[in-house]
Protein backbone atom coordinates (compact mmCIF):
# COMPACT_ATOMS: atom_id res chain seq x y z
CA UNK A 1 0.00 0.00 0.00
CA UNK A 2 1.94 3.18 -1.30
CA UNK A 3 1.44 6.10 1.35
CA UNK A 4 1.31 10.10 0.53
CA UNK A 5 5.06 9.86 0.08
CA UNK A 6 5.53 7.49 -2.51
CA UNK A 7 2.65 9.16 -4.30
CA UNK A 8 4.61 12.87 -4.03
CA UNK A 9 7.95 11.40 -5.07
CA UNK A 10 6.03 9.69 -8.06
CA UNK A 11 4.35 12.77 -8.98
CA UNK A 12 7.61 14.61 -8.53
CA UNK A 13 9.36 11.98 -10.61
CA UNK A 14 6.54 12.16 -13.22
CA UNK A 15 6.88 16.02 -13.43
CA UNK A 16 10.78 15.60 -13.73
CA UNK A 17 10.51 13.19 -16.77
CA UNK A 18 7.55 15.43 -18.38
CA UNK A 19 10.63 18.27 -17.94
CA UNK A 20 12.91 16.55 -19.72
CA UNK A 21 11.08 14.99 -22.13
CA UNK A 22 10.11 18.89 -22.84
CA UNK A 23 13.68 20.34 -22.64
CA UNK A 24 15.08 17.48 -25.41
CA UNK A 25 11.85 17.53 -28.23
CA UNK A 26 10.99 21.92 -27.57
CA UNK A 27 12.35 23.64 -30.42
CA UNK A 28 11.37 27.17 -29.26
CA UNK A 29 13.19 28.87 -26.62
CA UNK A 30 10.59 29.48 -23.96
CA UNK A 31 9.30 26.41 -23.72
CA UNK A 32 12.28 24.83 -22.67
CA UNK A 33 12.37 27.37 -20.26
CA UNK A 34 8.96 26.14 -18.95
CA UNK A 35 10.16 22.51 -19.60
CA UNK A 36 13.22 23.38 -17.70
CA UNK A 37 10.80 24.92 -14.64
CA UNK A 38 8.51 21.92 -14.50
CA UNK A 39 11.76 19.35 -14.30
CA UNK A 40 12.86 22.08 -11.24
CA UNK A 41 9.53 21.86 -9.84
CA UNK A 42 9.29 17.92 -10.06
CA UNK A 43 13.23 17.62 -8.31
CA UNK A 44 12.05 19.97 -5.17
CA UNK A 45 8.37 17.83 -4.74
CA UNK A 46 10.83 15.10 -4.60
CA UNK A 47 13.05 16.16 -2.16
CA UNK A 48 10.15 17.57 -0.09
CA UNK A 49 8.71 13.68 -0.28
CA UNK A 50 11.60 12.60 1.35
CA UNK A 51 11.15 14.17 4.44
CA UNK A 52 7.69 13.18 4.98
CA UNK A 53 6.64 10.86 7.86
CA UNK A 54 3.86 9.19 8.38
CA UNK A 55 1.78 10.68 11.56
CA UNK A 56 3.44 13.62 11.84
CA UNK A 57 3.05 16.96 11.83
CA UNK A 58 4.63 20.24 10.49
CA UNK A 59 8.23 21.42 12.46
CA UNK A 60 6.84 24.59 13.66
CA UNK A 61 6.47 25.07 17.70
CA UNK A 62 3.51 25.93 19.03
CA UNK A 63 0.53 25.37 22.42
CA UNK A 64 -0.16 21.99 20.56
CA UNK A 65 3.54 20.70 20.07
CA UNK A 66 5.99 21.36 23.46
CA UNK A 67 9.87 21.63 22.34
CA UNK A 68 10.23 18.32 24.52
CA UNK A 69 8.28 16.31 22.34
CA UNK A 70 9.20 17.86 18.88
CA UNK A 71 11.83 15.42 18.32
CA UNK A 72 9.30 12.47 18.16
CA UNK A 73 6.41 14.55 16.69
CA UNK A 74 7.50 16.90 13.64
CA UNK A 75 8.77 15.55 10.19
CA UNK A 76 12.14 16.21 9.01
CA UNK A 77 12.92 19.63 8.82
CA UNK A 78 15.93 19.45 6.47
CA UNK A 79 14.72 18.76 2.66
CA UNK A 80 12.18 21.77 3.52
CA UNK A 81 15.01 23.96 4.27
CA UNK A 82 17.24 22.55 1.17
CA UNK A 83 14.02 23.01 -1.22
CA UNK A 84 13.70 26.59 0.22
CA UNK A 85 17.00 27.43 -1.16
CA UNK A 86 16.71 25.72 -4.46
CA UNK A 87 13.46 27.40 -5.21
CA UNK A 88 15.02 30.81 -4.75
CA UNK A 89 18.18 29.65 -7.21
CA UNK A 90 15.23 28.53 -9.48
CA UNK A 91 13.66 31.95 -9.40
CA UNK A 92 17.55 33.39 -10.71
CA UNK A 93 17.96 30.85 -12.87
CA UNK A 94 14.72 30.84 -14.86
CA UNK A 95 15.33 34.52 -14.98
CA UNK A 96 18.71 34.14 -16.29
CA UNK A 97 17.19 31.77 -19.33
CA UNK A 98 14.87 34.27 -19.93
CA UNK A 99 16.67 37.22 -20.23
CA UNK A 100 19.15 35.80 -22.56
CA UNK A 101 16.24 34.30 -24.37
CA UNK A 102 15.06 37.82 -24.90
CA UNK A 103 18.57 39.05 -25.80
CA UNK A 104 18.90 35.95 -28.82
CA UNK A 105 15.26 36.85 -29.61
CA UNK A 106 16.06 40.63 -30.34
CA UNK A 107 19.27 39.51 -32.33
CA UNK A 108 17.87 37.05 -34.52
CA UNK A 109 14.09 37.68 -34.32
CA UNK A 110 13.21 34.14 -34.00
CA UNK A 111 13.02 32.01 -31.13
CA UNK A 112 13.86 28.70 -32.46
CA UNK A 113 17.01 26.98 -31.38
CA UNK A 114 17.54 25.01 -34.79
CA UNK A 115 18.41 28.70 -35.54
CA UNK A 116 20.87 29.58 -34.07
CA UNK A 117 23.48 27.60 -35.54
CA UNK A 118 26.86 29.91 -34.61
CA UNK A 119 27.93 26.92 -32.13
CA UNK A 120 27.76 24.27 -34.82
CA UNK A 121 31.29 22.53 -36.03
CA UNK B 1 11.63 12.18 -35.76
CA UNK B 2 15.04 10.24 -34.72
CA UNK B 3 15.65 12.62 -32.19
CA UNK B 4 11.88 12.89 -30.43
CA UNK B 5 12.89 8.76 -30.67
CA UNK B 6 16.07 8.92 -29.38
CA UNK B 7 14.94 12.01 -26.71
CA UNK B 8 11.96 9.33 -25.42
CA UNK B 9 14.76 6.17 -25.28
CA UNK B 10 16.43 8.20 -23.05
CA UNK B 11 13.34 9.42 -20.57
CA UNK B 12 12.45 6.01 -20.61
CA UNK B 13 15.90 5.17 -19.05
CA UNK B 14 15.91 7.96 -17.03
CA UNK B 15 12.58 6.71 -15.86
CA UNK B 16 13.40 3.44 -14.91
CA UNK B 17 16.11 4.73 -12.71
CA UNK B 18 13.24 6.53 -10.74
CA UNK B 19 11.35 3.26 -10.53
CA UNK B 20 13.86 1.63 -8.80
CA UNK B 21 14.68 4.56 -6.69
CA UNK B 22 10.91 4.46 -5.84
CA UNK B 23 10.48 0.80 -5.18
CA UNK B 24 13.07 0.21 -3.12
CA UNK B 25 12.01 3.63 -0.94
CA UNK B 26 11.79 3.16 2.39
CA UNK B 27 10.60 6.35 4.81
CA UNK B 28 12.65 6.86 7.68
CA UNK B 29 10.60 5.80 11.22
CA UNK B 30 12.52 7.89 12.79
CA UNK B 31 14.23 11.39 12.57
CA UNK B 32 18.18 11.07 11.71
CA UNK B 33 21.33 12.21 14.10
CA UNK B 34 21.12 15.83 12.06
CA UNK B 35 17.20 16.40 11.99
CA UNK B 36 16.93 14.91 15.58
CA UNK B 37 19.62 17.72 17.12
CA UNK B 38 18.01 20.44 15.04
CA UNK B 39 14.48 19.09 16.36
CA UNK B 40 15.81 19.39 20.63
CA UNK B 41 18.10 22.49 20.44
CA UNK B 42 15.86 24.82 18.65
CA UNK B 43 14.04 26.11 21.21
CA UNK B 44 16.12 25.98 24.01
CA UNK B 45 19.55 27.06 22.11
CA UNK B 46 17.96 29.53 19.61
CA UNK B 47 14.32 30.41 20.85
CA UNK B 48 12.74 29.88 16.99
CA UNK B 49 9.31 28.21 16.95
CA UNK B 50 9.91 27.37 13.30
CA UNK B 51 12.37 25.53 13.06
CA UNK B 52 13.06 25.71 9.46
CA UNK B 53 13.55 28.97 9.61
CA UNK B 54 15.98 28.33 12.86
CA UNK B 55 18.09 25.98 10.28
CA UNK B 56 18.18 28.42 7.16
CA UNK B 57 19.06 31.68 9.57
CA UNK B 58 21.18 30.59 11.75
CA UNK B 59 22.26 26.63 11.50
CA UNK B 60 22.73 27.09 7.81
CA UNK B 61 23.43 31.09 7.98
CA UNK B 62 26.31 31.14 5.99
CA UNK B 63 24.47 28.76 3.03
CA UNK B 64 21.98 31.25 2.75
CA UNK B 65 24.26 34.49 2.62
CA UNK B 66 25.51 32.96 -0.04
CA UNK B 67 22.00 32.37 -1.65
CA UNK B 68 21.22 35.54 -1.32
CA UNK B 69 24.15 36.33 -2.98
CA UNK B 70 23.67 34.35 -5.98
CA UNK B 71 20.77 35.79 -6.22
CA UNK B 72 21.93 39.15 -6.17
CA UNK B 73 24.45 38.17 -9.25
CA UNK B 74 21.74 36.76 -11.03
CA UNK B 75 19.50 40.11 -10.74
CA UNK B 76 22.87 41.65 -11.69
CA UNK B 77 23.35 39.91 -14.89
CA UNK B 78 19.78 40.13 -16.03
CA UNK B 79 20.31 43.61 -15.60
CA UNK B 80 23.56 43.96 -17.11
CA UNK B 81 22.56 41.52 -20.14
CA UNK B 82 19.17 43.07 -20.96
CA UNK B 83 20.81 46.63 -20.61
CA UNK B 84 23.02 46.24 -23.35
CA UNK B 85 22.17 47.96 -26.49
CA UNK B 86 18.48 49.73 -26.08
CA UNK B 87 17.51 52.92 -25.10
CA UNK B 88 14.27 53.23 -22.70
CA UNK B 89 11.93 55.54 -22.26
CA UNK B 90 10.07 56.38 -25.43
CA UNK B 91 6.30 54.67 -25.11
CA UNK B 92 5.65 52.23 -27.04
CA UNK B 93 3.10 52.08 -30.19
CA UNK B 94 -0.33 50.53 -30.73
CA UNK B 95 -0.07 48.45 -27.19
CA UNK B 96 -3.53 47.44 -26.32
CA UNK B 97 -5.13 49.13 -23.25
CA UNK B 98 -5.28 47.30 -20.22
CA UNK B 99 -8.05 46.57 -18.87
CA UNK B 100 -10.20 48.93 -16.11
CA UNK B 101 -10.56 46.10 -13.90
CA UNK B 102 -6.77 45.34 -13.62
CA UNK B 103 -5.95 49.30 -13.57
CA UNK B 104 -8.38 49.85 -10.78
CA UNK B 105 -7.64 46.65 -8.98
CA UNK B 106 -4.24 46.91 -8.66
CA UNK B 107 -4.31 49.91 -7.04
CA UNK B 108 -5.77 48.19 -4.55
CA UNK B 109 -4.59 45.28 -4.40
CA UNK B 110 -0.62 46.83 -4.71
CA UNK B 111 -0.86 48.12 -0.92
CA UNK B 112 -2.39 44.66 0.60
CA UNK B 113 0.00 42.64 -0.94
CA UNK B 114 2.94 44.86 0.23
CA UNK B 115 1.57 44.55 3.93
CA UNK B 116 0.77 40.69 3.57
CA UNK B 117 5.13 40.03 2.41
CA UNK B 118 6.03 41.83 5.25
CA UNK B 119 3.77 40.47 7.56
CA UNK B 120 4.99 37.14 6.21
CA UNK B 121 8.57 37.72 6.57
CA UNK B 122 7.99 39.54 10.09
CA UNK B 123 6.49 36.22 11.79
CA UNK B 124 8.86 33.84 9.68
CA UNK B 125 10.38 32.95 13.01
CA UNK B 126 6.62 31.63 14.29
CA UNK B 127 4.67 30.56 11.28
CA UNK B 128 5.41 28.78 7.97
CA UNK B 129 6.86 31.74 5.80
CA UNK B 130 10.10 33.86 6.08
CA UNK B 131 12.40 36.63 4.28
CA UNK B 132 12.36 34.35 0.64
CA UNK B 133 8.44 33.83 0.73
CA UNK B 134 8.02 37.11 2.18
CA UNK B 135 10.01 39.04 -0.62
CA UNK B 136 8.59 36.98 -3.79
CA UNK B 137 5.03 38.21 -2.51
CA UNK B 138 6.30 41.72 -2.67
CA UNK B 139 7.77 40.93 -6.02
CA UNK B 140 4.74 39.43 -6.83
CA UNK B 141 2.97 43.15 -5.79
CA UNK B 142 5.87 44.67 -8.52
CA UNK B 143 4.48 42.31 -11.33
CA UNK B 144 0.92 43.05 -10.89
CA UNK B 145 1.89 47.58 -10.80
CA UNK B 146 3.91 46.18 -14.44
CA UNK B 147 1.16 44.11 -15.60
CA UNK B 148 -1.52 47.12 -15.09
CA UNK B 149 0.81 49.77 -16.31
CA UNK B 150 3.57 47.99 -18.44
CA UNK B 151 5.15 51.13 -19.36
CA UNK B 152 5.87 52.29 -15.40
CA UNK B 153 9.33 52.78 -14.69
CA UNK B 154 10.57 52.06 -11.02
CA UNK B 155 13.09 53.99 -9.66
CA UNK B 156 16.25 51.73 -10.10
CA UNK B 157 17.87 53.76 -7.29
CA UNK B 158 15.24 53.39 -5.01
CA UNK B 159 15.74 48.62 -5.58
CA UNK B 160 19.40 49.57 -5.64
CA UNK B 161 19.65 51.07 -2.39
CA UNK B 162 16.93 48.76 -0.94
CA UNK B 163 18.71 46.20 -1.84
CA UNK B 164 22.60 47.10 -1.18
CA UNK B 165 21.51 48.61 2.54
CA UNK B 166 19.73 44.93 3.39
CA UNK B 167 22.92 43.04 2.03
CA UNK B 168 25.52 45.33 3.98
CA UNK B 169 23.10 44.99 7.10
CA UNK B 170 23.10 41.60 7.14
CA UNK B 171 26.90 41.08 6.78
CA UNK B 172 27.38 43.56 9.45
CA UNK B 173 24.84 41.58 11.90
CA UNK B 174 26.36 38.52 10.75
CA UNK B 175 29.72 40.20 12.18
CA UNK B 176 28.28 41.48 15.46
CA UNK B 177 28.05 37.54 16.29
CA UNK B 178 31.46 36.79 15.73
CA UNK B 179 32.12 39.73 18.56
CA UNK B 180 28.83 38.96 20.96
CA UNK B 181 28.24 35.86 20.39
CA UNK B 182 29.32 32.36 19.75
CA UNK B 183 30.14 32.56 15.65
CA UNK B 184 29.42 34.59 12.41
CA UNK B 185 25.48 34.78 12.07
CA UNK B 186 24.95 33.80 15.36
CA UNK B 187 20.98 34.71 16.26
CA UNK B 188 22.35 34.91 20.15
CA UNK B 189 23.24 39.14 19.70
CA UNK B 190 20.10 39.54 20.89
CA UNK B 191 17.85 38.11 23.81
CA UNK B 192 15.89 35.17 23.05
CA UNK B 193 12.70 36.16 24.61
CA UNK B 194 9.90 33.86 25.14
CA UNK B 195 9.27 31.03 22.73
CA UNK B 196 6.10 32.02 19.95
CA UNK B 197 6.18 35.45 21.04
CA UNK B 198 7.18 38.07 18.08
CA UNK B 199 10.14 39.90 19.68
CA UNK B 200 12.27 36.47 20.10
CA UNK B 201 14.69 34.14 18.57
CA UNK B 202 17.18 36.71 18.88
CA UNK B 203 18.27 38.44 16.04
CA UNK B 204 16.54 35.96 13.59
CA UNK B 205 13.73 38.30 12.71
CA UNK B 206 16.22 40.61 12.03
CA UNK B 207 17.69 38.99 9.70
CA UNK B 208 14.54 37.77 7.80
CA UNK B 209 12.98 41.30 7.57
CA UNK B 210 17.02 42.00 5.95
CA UNK B 211 16.36 38.92 3.57
CA UNK B 212 12.68 39.84 2.69
CA UNK B 213 13.73 43.31 2.07
CA UNK B 214 16.94 41.70 -0.10
CA UNK B 215 15.08 39.02 -2.37
CA UNK B 216 12.15 41.47 -2.51
CA UNK B 217 13.88 44.09 -4.34
CA UNK B 218 16.10 41.84 -6.47
CA UNK B 219 13.28 39.65 -7.95
CA UNK B 220 11.69 42.95 -8.32
CA UNK B 221 14.82 44.35 -10.37
CA UNK B 222 14.81 40.94 -12.14
CA UNK B 223 10.84 41.85 -13.26
CA UNK B 224 11.52 45.30 -13.66
CA UNK B 225 14.57 44.78 -16.35
CA UNK B 226 12.80 42.30 -18.34
CA UNK B 227 9.56 44.60 -18.84
CA UNK B 228 11.65 47.36 -19.94
CA UNK B 229 12.97 45.19 -22.55
CA UNK B 230 10.24 43.76 -23.24
CA UNK B 231 8.89 47.14 -24.46
CA UNK B 232 11.71 47.98 -26.32
CA UNK B 233 11.63 44.98 -27.89
CA UNK B 234 8.27 45.50 -29.21
CA UNK B 235 8.87 49.19 -30.30
CA UNK B 236 11.91 47.81 -32.56
CA UNK B 237 9.93 45.03 -34.32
Amino acid sequence: MPGIAQLAMATGFLLILIGFYGALTRRNLLRMIVAFTVAGTGVNVVIVSIGYMHGRTAPILDATLAASDAAARIIDPLPQALVLTAIVIGVGITALMLAYALRLYSQKRTLDIGRFTELKG
Amino acid sequence: MVKRFIALVLVLAVGGLFAVLLATYAPDAELNQTARYYAQRTAQDLGAANIVTAIIVTYRGLDTLGEVTVLFLAATIVGLVLSQGGQSGTPARGRVPVGELLTTGSRYLAPLILLLGVYVFVNGHLTPGGGFQGGAIIASGTLLLLLADPLRRFGHRLIAAVESVAGVVYVLIGLLGLILAGGFLDNRILPTGALGALFSAGAIPLIYVLIGLKVGAEVSSMLVSLAETDAETREEA
